[in-house]
């Protein structure tokens, strides 16, 4: 069976689309393939800046016939539609077939659709999925109306099979499909013709194409990586600027080069961010003084001169780059050792929300918050608000203004520089933390009071005016900040009532409302972590809700006592006595809620189970106030054996009524006790 | 070919010559002051309309805020770019690109050469486009673009646009550090002159003048009567009753929306602008734009057929 190759040549594709492109080439084309009957053994797709590649494996060579029917009008229609149907079809009147229906008999018209040959699909296929591709951002060129990520060049749509290939013929727009590609854009820029993928990949590789984007990261560690261990040093790893470096050769070729000696005083995260934000090049570090001192830049061409003019100039740029890195540090260290205060006053004057006042009213609002959270984290409430009125400074440093993401990280820089102990800075630099789901939960305490005061200032403040998120719009990154809040209770083990602290940082802010948002935001947290939502309302709806390490402790107990034998059997016990009880409240109208008497039990395991409650409930109500779930959980697992001998043995209807109102009120005890623990109504199965 | 040029003036001559050699109408620069070479009616305005087009210029180009009393190696509130405009964008016009570069002395085997995403766009202008920023050995050295829309309209057929920044360019080609030091005319003239012989007064006055001296009570003005004057000229009958021909103003409009995009910059440098009276101002500019567009596409070189 024959293999298809395509190639779509164009000029450079931004580094950030080409894989998702690779990608939807080869569904749309793949889908649009087997739609229309063919099939296939193999599919896989390239790309490299200029160019996306798919290669199909054993294709079929045309598609099955297939039979379609098509069911036409009453026999006893009119002449004139069945008229219609004979045109509409093509058919004549002694190629219907006659079937009986619901409503008699109808005239169906059946059709071979014949099988159509592989190529004919294709040309098909492409054309539809060039035009209607899904690029983020896609535009027109010259005097056409086509759409592509940047003018599109060539076309190869070749089929191979053993005997030799074939071009499937094809034109879109006056491009015309063919056999040929071209080479690198400087060392080897002439036509090459393929017979098949291999081919095409091995001639691209002579023509300095390295086809496999992993290949070209792989060439790019590998060889960055020896070239710093030859220098005794080693590469900062960051994966995302390989995949992107890598998205911007066709040959890379890895060159290093030295930082001056003037530079080398910067944090090692102004290094690092300048020359990867403004030059994509990698940092090289010396393991022995830990400092920043070369760097690997990724050139798309092998030179005469083996790279030297390449990094010359790269050096050039770099040091321009440092140079003003330099001027903001040394300019931001002034400000810093002369306590910050141009910075402090800078923030009266920048607005942080309108109805929110500016940055400084909410640094003061913060520091406020710190305080009073300080206590309740462990933390001197006087480091916690030194820290948090200076932890925004930075925002107004030159740094921070050239790199936005270097806040907080300078902060400490600049917290150190003003004579400010080491609590202090770490929390002017942790703050912001966690600001995602993996990222690192701080554990200090200033650090933590500061953070949580942040986080929870914005949210009582938003909520307060009234700009919540709504579906896929959260502007503020509410639901971020919650769940900084909710990882930081859970990961230091905080007692804290979020009620109050809503109340005591902003009393204009629903407490209910935005506690429900957090729950919210804690099941998703949860369900993450492997617990169940139905645990989680079941926790949820019991007292003591806004302390959300209470919470876990409780939902984490539950779920393990559930996934026990006896806890799943108890359930079974408890939804059985809880419906019984619901369907005789209703026929009655009465709620039975209490007086139930072992004296007028009748069988044992009548008496058994009011000795087994009453050690239930001994058992669990202490434990419960001292938060020992296991320990309820336990107590509650005890009841499992009576209440299933309980139904086992008896008959809660009886015609005495006093037995049977007895009996109903026993159930009520079990549905008490058990509540008492958790809600277990809302578990389900 | 790509033997080094000595100066400033001969990388221009360089490329005006380049340019000329591949068919483009080599034009002068614009007579106003404007913030970039895009600013220029043969670009604006010629980018719209369905006419064929080729030109290239220099045009001087201000930037108020980026004063730095010509002490900063690289800052310049007056520098120079230079600007191609073809219509339709040409399908080698990368290659056409690459050979200017090598016509300036840069061996594309030597350096490395690199097309990175950059999508372009004029608020001011209510203009678009997709391409890239050229990279030679990790400096920008140009704006490549393919200009999508222009004044609010889709540019049918797409103009390529390139705009080199010619001060930068030319330090790398030359070698030199601070623009100061540029040669501007051959070092070996008889009356051999540096970059700062020419520019480095100005850009100690010019820097003074737009962070502090500029009047910004007439500038307001200034901004409001251009505005006025922009919308008065379009607001005229089409035709002419002197001539009996239909003369409409888009041109003599423009400038007006030129002028008031230039001192919006001014007014931007003396630091009076807030930030959010800011997005107000180039609004306005914009819809000025766009009143020209709407204007320039209902003339005969916007391809209007009466």
């Amino acid at each position: 069976m024959p293999n298809l190759l395509i190639e779509l040549f164009s000029e450079e594709i931004p580094a950030r689309m080409q894989a998702k492109a690779a990608d939807d080439l080869k569904k749309l084309i793949t889908d649009g393939l087997v739609d229309a009957g063919l099939t296939y053994a193999h599919a896989a797709a390239f790309w490299t800046p200029r160019r996306l590649t798919l290669s199909i494996e054993d294709l079929t060579g045309e598609s099955k016939a297939v039979k379609e029917e098509r069911k036409g009008p009453s026999t006893s229609a009119p002449e004139k539609a069945i008229e219609g149907f004979l045109r509409s079809t093509g058919l004549t009147m002694d190629q219907l077939e006659v079937r009986d229906d619901k409503k008699g008999q109808v005239y169906f018209a059946v059709f071979e659709k014949p099988g159509r040959l592989a190529g004919e699909i294709i040309a098909e296929v492409l054309d539809k999925t060039i035009r209607n591709f899904p690029w983020p951002k896609s535009m027109r060129w010259g005097a056409g109306p086509m759409r592509w990520v940047r003018p599109l060049h060539s076309i190869i749509c070749l089929l191979s099979d053993a005997d030799g290939n074939e071009v499937v013929p094809f034109e879109i727009e006056g491009i015309k499909s063919g056999n040929t590609t071209k080479g690198h854009r400087f060392m080897a820029p002439d036509v090459i013709t393929v017979s098949d993928f291999e081919d095409y990949e091995a001639k691209l590789k002579r023509a300095k194409v390295v086809l496999r984007a992993d290949e070209r990261a792989e060439t790019i560690e590998h060889e960055a990586s020896n070239m710093a261990f030859a220098a005794g040093m080693e590469i900062v790893e960051d994966k995302g600027l390989l995949a992107e470096v890598g998205n911007l050769v066709e040959f890379p070729v890895p060159l290093m080069g030295p930082i001056a000696d003037e530079f080398l005083g910067l944090p090692p995260e102004v290094l690092q961010t300048s020359m990867k934000e403004h030059q994509k090049f990698f940092s090289v570090r010396n393991p022995k003084t830990g400092r920043i001192e070369k760097f690997v830049t990724v050139a798309n061409i092998e030179t005469a001169d083996h790279g030297a003019t390449i990094l010359a100039g790269n050096l050039k740029v770099l040091s321009a780059r440092l140079s003003d890195a330099k001027f903001f540090y040394e300019n931001d260290l002034r400000v810093a050792k002369a306590g910050m205060g141009d910075w402090l006053d800078g923030l009266a004057n920048v607005t942080f929300h309108n109805k929110l006042g500016s940055q400084k009213d909410r640094i003061e609002r913060i520091a406020a918050l710190a305080r009073t959270l300080a206590p309740s984290v462990d933390a001197d409430a006087e480091k916690a608000g030194e820290a948090a009125l200076i932890a925004k400074a930075d925002l107004r440093s030159d740094m921070v203004g050239e790199f936005p993401e270097l806040q907080g990280l300078m902060g400490r820089y600049y917290a150190l520089a003003a004579g400010r102990t080491d609590d202090v800075a770490d929390a002017c630099r942790d703050h912001y933390s966690p600001l995602g789901p993996s990222d690192v939960v701080p554990t200090a305490p200033v650090s933590v009071a500061v953070a949580l005061a942040d986080k929870i200032d914005t949210l009582t403040g938003f909520w307060a005016i009234d700009e919540k998120p709504t579906g896929s719009k959260d502007p503020f990154a509410l639901r971020r900040a919650a769940l900084g809040v909710i990882r930081l209770v859970l990961e230091n083990n905080l007692t804290l009532k979020l009620k109050d602290v809503f109340a005591s940082a902003n009393e204009g802010a629903d407490a209910d409302e935005l506690l429900s948002f957090f729950h919210d935001r804690l099941k998703v947290f949860l369900r993450d972590q492997g617990i169940r939502h139905d645990v989680i309302d079941a926790v949820l709806a019991m007292p003591g809700n806004d302390d959300l390490t209470l919470l876990v402790k409780r939902a984490r107990a539950l779920q393990d006592f559930l996934s026990t034998d006896d806890g799943g059997n108890l359930i079974q016990g408890y939804k059985r006595a809880s419906n019984i009880l619901a369907q005789a409240e209703e026929k009655d109208g009465v709620e039975y809620s209490f007086g139930a008497d072992p004296k007028f039990a009748e069988a044992d395991a009548e008496r058994d189970l009011f000795t087994a409650l009453d050690k239930a409930d001994a058992e669990i109500k202490p434990a419960m106030e001292n938060e020992d779930f296991a320990a309820a959980m336990s107590a509650m697992a005890g009841l499992r054996a009576p209440i299933d001998a309980f139904f086992e043995a008896v008959q809660i209807n009886s015609d005495n009524q006093i037995v049977r109102r007895n009996r109903l009120n026993l159930l009520s005890r079990i549905r008490t006790s058990c509540l008492s623990v958790a809600d277990l109504s809302r578990i389900e199965g | 070919m790509a033997d080094k040029p000595r100066s400033f003036q001969e990388i221009i001559l360089r490329l005006q010559n380049y340019w000329a050699g591949k068919g483009c109408a080599v034009l002068q620069p614009y007579d106003m002051e404007v913030g970039a070479g895009t600013f220029h009616p043969a670009t604006t305005l010629r980018s719209l309309g369905s006419k064929s087009w080729a030109a290239a210029y220099v045009q001087p180009s201000r930037r108020p805020t980026d004063g730095r009393y010509g002490e900063n190696p690289n800052r310049l509130q007056h520098y120079y770019q230079y600007q191609v405009i073809i219509k339709p964008s040409p399908p080698d016009l990368q290659d056409l690109y690459l050979g200017s570069l090598q016509a300036i002395g840069i061996d594309v085997h030597l350096h490395d050469i690199r097309f990175v995403e950059d999508d372009w766009e004029s608020p001011t202008l209510g203009a678009w486009g997709l391409g890239w920023e050229v990279w030679c050995d990790g400096m920008e050295v140009s704006q490549f673009t393919y200009f999508q829309q222009v004044g609010g309209h889709d540019c049918k057929p797409v103009s390529g646009e390139l705009t080199y920044g010619l001060e930068r360019l030319a330090m790398y080609v030359l070698g030199v550090d601070h623009v100061m030091d540029m040669p501007f005319n051959d070092p070996d003239a008889p009356i051999a002159l540096k970059y700062g012989d020419i520019f480095r007064q100005t850009e100690e006055e010019y820097s003074r003048h737009n962070f502090d001296l500029a009047d910004t009570d007439k500038l307001f003005r200034n901004f409001e009567e251009a505005e006025k004057e922009c919308q008065r000229l379009l607001d005229f009958d089409h035709d002419d009753e002197k001539t009996g021909k239909r003369i409409l103003m888009a041109h003599p409009a423009y400038d007006q929306c030129i002028k008031a995009s230039h001192v919006f910059n001014l007014l931007d440098a003396r630091g009076v602008i807030s930030v959010t009276e800011r997005q107000a101002y180039i609004g306005r500019v914009r819809a000025l734009a766009k009143l020209c567009a709407d204007a320039f596409v209902q003339t005969e070189a916007g391809g209007h057929v009466v």
